[in-house]
């Protein structure tokens, strides 16, 4: 129980984030469909940040300052490279789909071309160590007498956890009341339903859709180095397996709703989660795997959250209230 | 030395182009008629060919000054680094390296075959794209509908004994049999798009990953139903299924192989050349075409006009589903290529280059051709770079997507073309120019124009009421 549920925020927690960070974008008014390339240009950028401080001769004692060092410059260069899209969309009014399908196809490719001069193959790793031995917390490090037994919910969240598990809710949360209960939060929200109308109240549209496409930058790009940390083990592939679509899915899902989007992304950690570790998930802890013995193709389990993607898209698409104006190039002229 | 002769004669012509355009003109106005290259400028796909060239020739000179940019990290230095720039440019006419170390161009049967061969599913891709783009889709499902059509090609090629059935009657049905499962497979987010008003961009990601997954398991080398066509020998080692010579299957190669020896290339180009030549006048010169196209530029008015848009969104994603499908088809049933069943984890590169294709031809399906032959030139350039020098392919990965980044405003690059945006080198002058020319006209408009902070601006309006 312990490990699904351990397993199902690993993969829970990085969807949560790209989707608030597709949330942020398209609530502003842009369609950020480079979610995926942001969070594959945020896996390299964290992953050579922690690679480059180690080598300097940086200790691994010092592994949550690495840590902290890396998300931040992570955060910081995933909003830059998101301004490609920024100033395509705002400046340029281009479509706004082709726009990140570009960053989309750029982001492996730029990634894989420098990691290949970098390290000489395609994966870039932080030499030699693991994520788990630099960033991982355990219960002793939270003061807990390690010889003590936690229950399953202390063996959660104080045993084998990657603070940025607690970095992304704490955001979570803090940019959720942001955007629901601060006055940039409702200029944000209303440049992305009728931006003609914002405007006329004297709210600067392109500003803050460039903002809007900052934040979801710097989000999307933390969430990728998260995956890298604790899903890929802290290398850089030019690849997130189609998580940020996936987490683009989840905020279609949850409605444009962080609290939606929350609950979205731990049902699609959990699918994700059943279909990479079905063999080893025991729910009750008697030492069966329930899964495994199912006898079901190991294909299944793997198609499964796409799969039921599509079928809950099918039947909440009809309901589903985008922002107005999103995909819409501000025009100040139209009515 | 050569390479960087060739780069020079063709800087020179662009350059003598240019002069002789601006001179034409001049000439033209002094008589007050209209010159030849006007007449030609006015045409709408001319304008569009030039905002392609302007993409593409950006794209080349971004990879080119990342290629130096990047020359202190790798063995060589400038030199490798000047070596990089002239490969992106005619890596395809490389023909190796002189006793001097130095790289020797000219005619490269082997590299131009190559480029054809792989022009083939590129352009059949790039039309699936193109024509979804045309009907208002963004068809990111290609990679998907690729790989179904690969899957029902190759168990149809591999399946009918060709003992029993004529080779090229199993090769027509093993190739509708792969147009036939990319329709059907592009048909999916055509249903989800026009029933359920799903958005076609993420039900095609979902579809693209559904058939990674289904694909492997269909061919998995314990449980897969189709395990028997897995190739055996020691170097492949079930990893991969057989090519489709080992059923005696083969497009023929209608004496290419003899113009361009050593090379891939066969007869699957024409057909991919004229299929596009098909979808041109299906979509130029029929009801049906006109009908798509009118759904894709407005769907409301179609639908007021009595065309029954749902059957049309549906029918356009199943139509560029087979054309993905028939892309597949064409280079698995080539012969010489061989696929790696366990693709679970990634998708084949070949459908999404199907979406700089389409953008560059600017979605016309004649220009998809010319497009996609650049594109492949530009992968086998890429090759020729890795294996040259120490840099790695995923340079032209990069530049495609840059011509992808600005295809996305070509509307906007046309603009200019057509002068409708003028760009000048005193560009600040003209603004303020403009600006106090609005001033004395229209001063309410100012206020819009130049509202940096909200509180002022608010201030200004109250002001002035």
């Amino acid at each position: 129980m312990v490990y699904f549920i351990q397993q199902t925020l690993v993969f829970a927690i990085p969807l949560m984030i790209v989707a608030l960070a597709g949330v942020f974008a398209e609530r502003s008014g842009i369609i950020n469909i480079a979610l995926e390339g942001i969070m594959i240009f945020g896996a390299f950028i964290g992953v050579l940040i922690v690679r480059v401080l180690l080598q300097v001769g940086i200790g691994d004692d010092l592994g949550q300052l690495i840590l902290i060092i890396a998300i931040i410059i992570t955060m910081i260069l995933g909003a830059v490279f998101s301004l490609l899209l920024a100033f395509a969309s705002i400046n340029l009014k281009a479509d706004q789909t082709i726009g990140g399908t570009a960053l989309n196809l750029l982001a492996p490719a730029l990634v894989l071309f420098l990691v290949l001069i970098i390290s000489q193959q395609t994966t870039l790793d932080i030499g030699g160590k693991t994520a788990a031995e630099l960033f991982m917390l355990f219960q002793d490090d939270f003061g807990i007498d390690g010889a003590k037994k936690l229950g399953v919910l202390g063996n959660i969240l104080f045993n084998k956890v990657y603070p940025t598990t607690f970095y992304v809710i704490l955001i979570f949360v803090v940019l959720s009341v942001v955007l629901y209960n601060t006055k940039f939060g409702l200029r944000l929200r209303s440049c992305g339903e009728h931006p003609q109308a914002a405007n006329s109240l004297g709210i600067n549209v392109n500003k803050m859709r460039y903002i809007g496409v900052l934040i979801s930058g710097a989000l999307a790009s933390f969430g990728g180095f998260i995956y890298a940390i604790s899903v890929a083990g802290c290398s850089a592939t030019g690849d997130v397996a189609g998580t940020g679509f996936l987490a683009l899915a989840v905020m279609i899902f949850g409605n444009w709703k962080p609290l939606n989007i929350a609950l979205g992304a731990l049902l699609f950690g959990a699918l994700k989660c059943i279909s990479v570790g079905y063999p080893y998930i025991d729910f009750n802890g008697d030492g069966i795997f329930a899964l495994k013995d199912l006898g079901i193709s190991p294909h299944i389990y793997r198609v499964l959250p796409y799969v039921i993607t599509l079928v809950v898209l099918a039947f909440t698409s009809k309901k589903s209230r985008a922002p107005k104006a999103e995909g819409q190039p501000f025009d100040k002229g139209k009515r | 030395m050569t390479g960087g002769l060739l780069f020079l004669i063709i800087i020179l012509i662009i350059a003598a182009s240019v002069v002789a355009i601006i001179y034409a003109n001049k000439k033209a106005k002094k008589l007050q008629t209209v010159s030849w290259f006007e007449k030609q400028w006015k045409k709408d796909s001319v304008k569009a060919t030039t905002s392609s060239f302007i993409s593409v020739f950006v794209g080349l000179l971004i990879g080119a000054i990342i290629l130096l940019a990047m020359c202190g990290s790798v063995d060589g230095g400038l030199k490798t680094g000047l070596e990089g720039v002239q490969l992106i440019f005619f890596g395809v006419f490389n023909i190796g390296r002189n006793a001097s170390g130095n790289l020797v161009f000219g005619w490269n049967g082997t590299s131009i075959g190559n480029v054809l061969f792989k022009a083939m599913p590129l352009i059949l891709t790039g039309l699936s794209v193109a024509l979804a783009f045309k009907t208002g889709l963004f068809n990111i499902g290609a990679p998907g509908q690729y790989l179904m059509g690969t899957a029902a090609s190759l168990i149809v090629a591999l399946s009918i004994p060709t003992t029993a059935v004529p080779a090229w009657i199993v090769w027509i049905l093993a190739f509708l049999s792969g147009m036939l499962a990319g329709a059907l497979w592009g048909a999916i987010p055509g249903l989800f798009k026009a029933f359920l008003n799903v958005n076609e961009v993420i039900s095609c990601i979902m579809t693209n990953w559904i058939a990674a997954n289904l694909v492997t398991a269909l061919f998995d080398n314990s449980t897969g139903p189709f395990k028997n066509l897995l190739d055996p020998s020691g170097t492949k080692n079930f990893a991969y299924v057989y090519k489709t010579t080992h059923n005696g299957v083969a497009t023929p190669s209608l004496g290419l192989d003899k113009i361009f020896p050593g090379s891939q290339v066969n007869a699957g180009i024409f057909v991919a050349i004229i299929i596009a030549i098909v979808v041109y006048i299906v979509l130029n010169k029929t009801t049906f075409g006109y009908e798509l196209k009118a759904c894709g530029a407005n769907r409301d008015a179609a639908k007021y006009a009595g065309i029954n848009e749902k059957r049309n969104i549906l029918l356009s994603m199943a139509i560029a589903g087979g054309l993905a499908g028939a892309g597949a088809a064409l280079y698995y049933l080539s012969g010489n290529t061989e696929f790696k069943w366990l693709t679970y984890q990634s998708l084949p590169a070949i459908g999404f280059n199907g979406i700089p294709v389409a953008l560059l031809a600017s979605n016309n399906p004649v220009g998809v051709i010319a497009s996609a032959i650049f594109l492949s030139y530009l992968d086998v350039a890429g090759m020729s770079l890795k294996y040259m020098t120490t840099y790695n392919e995923y340079i032209t990965s990069i530049i495609s997507a840059i011509i992808v980044y600005f295809s996305a405003f070509a509307l906007l690059i046309k603009m200019i073309l057509e002068g409708k945006i003028k760009i000048s080198f005193f560009q600040n002058k003209n603004i303020n120019k403009e600006v106090e020319i609005k001033n004395k006209e229209k001063p309410k408009e100012i206020n819009e124009s130049n509202n940096d902070s909200d509180e002022k601006n608010i201030a200004n309006k109250e002001a002035k009421e």
